[in-house]
């Protein structure tokens, strides 16, 4: 009988990475105290697992390191060797390197050479009482065993001094020159940081690129390539991450350098969204309801085909029972995409036991509500970002030891990783007891930039937000780990496709912390149902942040900038909805309706409706698919009575209106009151013209 | 009736893997996930033959063995160990518990038929 278990792959490569990630958290919460038995037990256990499974597949490469591993972890949890720092190191690395073997396996790409002198290191940590990581160790001939190509996979990110073309060099010759070396397998410029026309210096250099090199070359002949452009950029070479993963590890998370990095990696994502594992407990309780379902929905049959008048209870009492089984069966099927936190939260610890380790700093990371679930498209989403926020968080906002005993804080910082629902949402926090922002530098370079008029008064809350401006940064040193303090913007692009909301408090010495708002899911949306005329509209209940009726004195008209309506002493631009979307109502006033305060890009602005109705959870449709972009929607849905709906997107509205006002007045816009929303040039330039 | 077997293994690969084989053999299969969820599931059961891994967390495989040779209903049947070790100290650890056999990974579906063939009458 031939029997072919490649079917089997998938799991195998899914068990692989949970055992990394696994070993991983066990290796760092290590530490300094004596290593416990059981944790050195499990960590070998999942070592032994992947030997034992890749060994079946034929994966030769995993199979030969994960054995070398076991050797070490085997004689470590017996006692013979002893647990060093140096060691844990190693094998921190060496989780790392089994990442990029699993990958290689998986796609049949090529195994990087470091894996051969990791291999070495893993042999010599197993025979020296005294090892040190990367001590000169003997060599030893080469294994004609291992099958470890001679190729390396670079990954280089390029960022080219603004002011190269005036120095007279050309970043295209840098990228002939990379093409000579090997082959470029990937290549991805950065366009984010191109201002708009008006705005565009000829003479300055605004692109980036991230490419994927593959070589036979040393990392120093690479390097020599950008030997005369080194003032001004910022270059980063890396032999590390493994093909097909450009943003996972090192490479800065910059604009679009960290998108490509997703598309090189798609096929890899594509596997993760395409299968779910699911606790065999959560489809037994499917199948219980299914079946309940199907009895409740055959007695009401049975009803109706002998229905008398007498039967009515009965029949509302099957049908209150098919309804209550619909709805649990709704929640538990949403559940089988849900994921803890806990799964990218433990990813987190390694990267500031890397920072930490480069700069000299102690951080410990405090990790609370990791049992918290999310859906799973939301949750992968969320990796970046929340790997970015916790590397800047280490990086800017931690302070070395010294800084921090002068500040008279304890020389060791901690980062903590909260996750708590709050109702229909999971709010994600990344906080620090780091230094804070600096205000009055953001402030500066704001000005600098000509995002606001150096006498536009702004409230310290007000001045943070320019960090979420695209290429704003305060660092004048580019930093080896967190790149130019850029990605903010990129974080909060992310987490807004996502349908949520990010926050920022920052209180100079004490500390900074970041909330992120999500929704449980991506696919069902807590709405609020709100009339206008004879249109009903669904607004998404979190981005609604109170509603109120204003008074007639409420309201104001400010010259060029339209309606405002005073809330709570501050001024909210009035969206009209009836006027967006033309539609016809009676209610003209908003003292006569009611105005939905809603939050978009941390600024306030008023939404004009006739009246609230219910709230309730929706389904979100496609529009896109199904009919055609709608502008200031971002999908549809279905109401019970069957009428299709439109549910609102702030993001859109907030455009719509602005381009419907440029139409109506070319009067520009009043900064205060703008800085920071307005994206487009003209009228941030005329508005900081006018007000300077 | 097909011969029910009883597979213990903590890496859900494993199991898959082992319990599609002998599925295709006409075996009935039975997962548990270490030695005491094994020795919680074997209750109740007529079971014709166990293949367990060693390494496993809350209860191993020597563990396990000895254990359920104390009970009647798998004090005779065959109980094979499927595991990576290989050493000849394991091994006779593995015998001194009661260990009919021995198999050793990589698993190689052929491999592990030709054995059960050979245990189960």
């Amino acid at each position: 009988m031939k029997i072919d278990l490649s079917r089997f792959k998938e799991t195998f490569f899914q068990e692989a990475a949970e055992h990394v990630n696994n070993m991983e958290t066990l290796l760092l919460g290590l530490g300094d105290a004596p290593a416990d038995p059981e944790v050195l037990n499990s960590i070998f256990r999942a070592a032994h697992s992947i030997k034992g499974g890749s060994g079946t597949f034929g994966f030769d490469d995993v199979m030969r390191f994960t054995h070398r591993l076991e050797e070490l972890l085997d004689g470590m949890r017996g006692g013979e060797i002893e647990v060093t720092p140096s060691r844990v190191d190693l094998l921190l690395r060496s989780c790392d390197m089994l990442r990029t073997l699993l990958a290689a396996a998986d796609s049949g790409g090529m195994v990087p050479p470091e894996a051969a002198t990791l291999l070495e290191d893993l042999g010599v940590a197993q025979r020296q009482g005294d090892f040190v990581a990367g001590a000169p160790v003997p060599m030893r001939a080469w294994d004609p065993k291992l099958k470890f190509g001679g190729q390396t996979t670079y990954t280089i990110a390029f960022v080219p001094s603004p002011d190269i073309f005036r120095e007279g060099m050309d970043p295209l010759l840098v990228l002939r020159e990379l093409a000579q070396l090997g082959t470029v397998e990937v290549i991805v410029a950065d366009l984010s940081h191109l201002p708009a026309l008006s705005e565009l210096q000829p003479e300055t250099c605004y692109l980036g690129w991230a490419i994927r090199l593959t070589s036979e070359r040393e990392r120093e002949e690479i390097e020599d390539v950008f030997a005369f452009i080194e003032n001004g950029a910022h270059i980063k070479i890396d032999a590390q991450p493994p093909a097909g993963e450009i943003s996972a590890s090192g490479a800065p998370a910059k604009g679009e350098v960290v998108v490509s990095g997703r598309q090189a990696s798609s096929r890899q994502r594509g596997r993760d969204a395409a299968s779910i594992r699911v606790a065999t407990e959560k489809v037994d309780q499917i199948i219980d309801l299914v079946g309940e379902l199907v009895i409740a929905q055959s007695m009401t049959t049975e009803i109706v085909t002998r229905f008398t008048v007498e039967r009515l209870p009965e029949l509302q009492a099957a049908l209150h029972e098919v309804s209550r089984n619909t709805r649990e069966l709704q929640e538990r099927v949403m559940k089988v995409r849900m994921l803890p936190v806990g799964t990218i939260f433990s990813r987190l610890p390694r990267i500031v036991h890397d920072v930490a380790a480069a700069q000299g700093k102690t951080i410990r990371v405090e990790v609370t509500g990791e049992d918290t679930e999310l859906d799973k498209g939301v949750l992968e989403g969320m990796t970046d970002p929340l790997t970015h926020l916790v590397r800047n968080a280490a990086d800017h906002g931690i302070g070395t030891p010294e800084e921090r005993r002068a500040a008279g804080k304890p020389e060791s910082g901690t980062i903590y990783l909260r996750a708590r629902h709050e109702g229909a949402n999971v709010l994600i926090e990344v906080a620090d007891d780091g230094n804070g922002l600096n205000t009055a530098r953001i402030r500066e370079k704001a000005i600098e930039r000509g995002l606001i008029a150096a006498t536009d008064e702004l409230t310290s809350q007000q001045i943070q937000q320019f960090i979420f401006h695209p290429g704003f940064s305060t660092q004048d040193n580019v930093s080896e780990i967190s790149g130019r303090g850029v990605g903010m913007d990129v974080v909060r692009r992310n987490v807004e496709s996502l349908g949520g909301i990010v926050t920022l408090k920052s209180v100079a010495g004490k500390g900074t912390t970041v909330g992120i708002k999500l929704p449980l899911t991506l696919a069902i949306l807590e709405g609020q149902l709100v009339r206008v005329g004879r249109q009903r509209y669904v607004l998404p209940l979190v981005s609604i942040i109170e509603s109120v009726r204003p008074a007639r004195e409420q309201m104001r008209s400010v010259a060029g900038e339209g309606e405002v309506v005073m809330v709570r002493q501050e001024p909210l631009p009035l969206l009209r909805l009836h006027r967006l979307f033309d539609v016809v109502t009676d209610v003209l006033e908003p003292s006569s309706g009611l105005v939905a305060v809603v939050e978009h890009d941390s600024h306030r602005f008023a939404l004009m409706v006739d009246e609230l109705l219910g709230q309730q959870q929706v389904v979100i449709k496609n529009l896109q698919a199904n009919f055609r972009r709608v502008e200031g929607a971002m999908g549809a849905t279905i109401l019970g009575d069957g009428r299709v709906t439109l549910i609102l997107d702030i993001a859109g509205l907030v455009e719509l209106s602005r381009r419907k006002e440029r139409l109506a007045n070319a009067v520009p816009a009043i900064p205060s009151l703008m800085a920071g929303i307005a994206t487009e040039g003209p009228s941030m330039d005329t508005a900081a013209a006018g007000a300077g | 009736m097909p011969k029910k077997v009883l597979i213990v293994d903590d890496s859900v690969t494993m199991r898959q893997m082992v319990s599609f084989t002998l599925r295709e053999a006409q075996y009935d299969v039975v997962e548990a996930e270490n030695g005491a969820d094994a020795l919680k599931k074997l209750e109740g059961l007529a079971l014709d033959l166990i293949v367990t891994d060693l390494n496993m967390p809350v209860m191993d495989g020597f563990t396990f063995i000895r254990r359920a040779r104390a009970l009647p209903a798998t004090r005779f049947i065959p109980i094979l160990l499927l595991t990576t070790e290989s050493q000849a100290e394991k091994k006779a650890e593995g015998k001194a518990a009661g260990a009919t056999g021995w198999i050793v990974k990589p698993f190689d579906p052929p491999k592990l038929l030709a054995v059960l063939s050979k245990v189960l009458p």
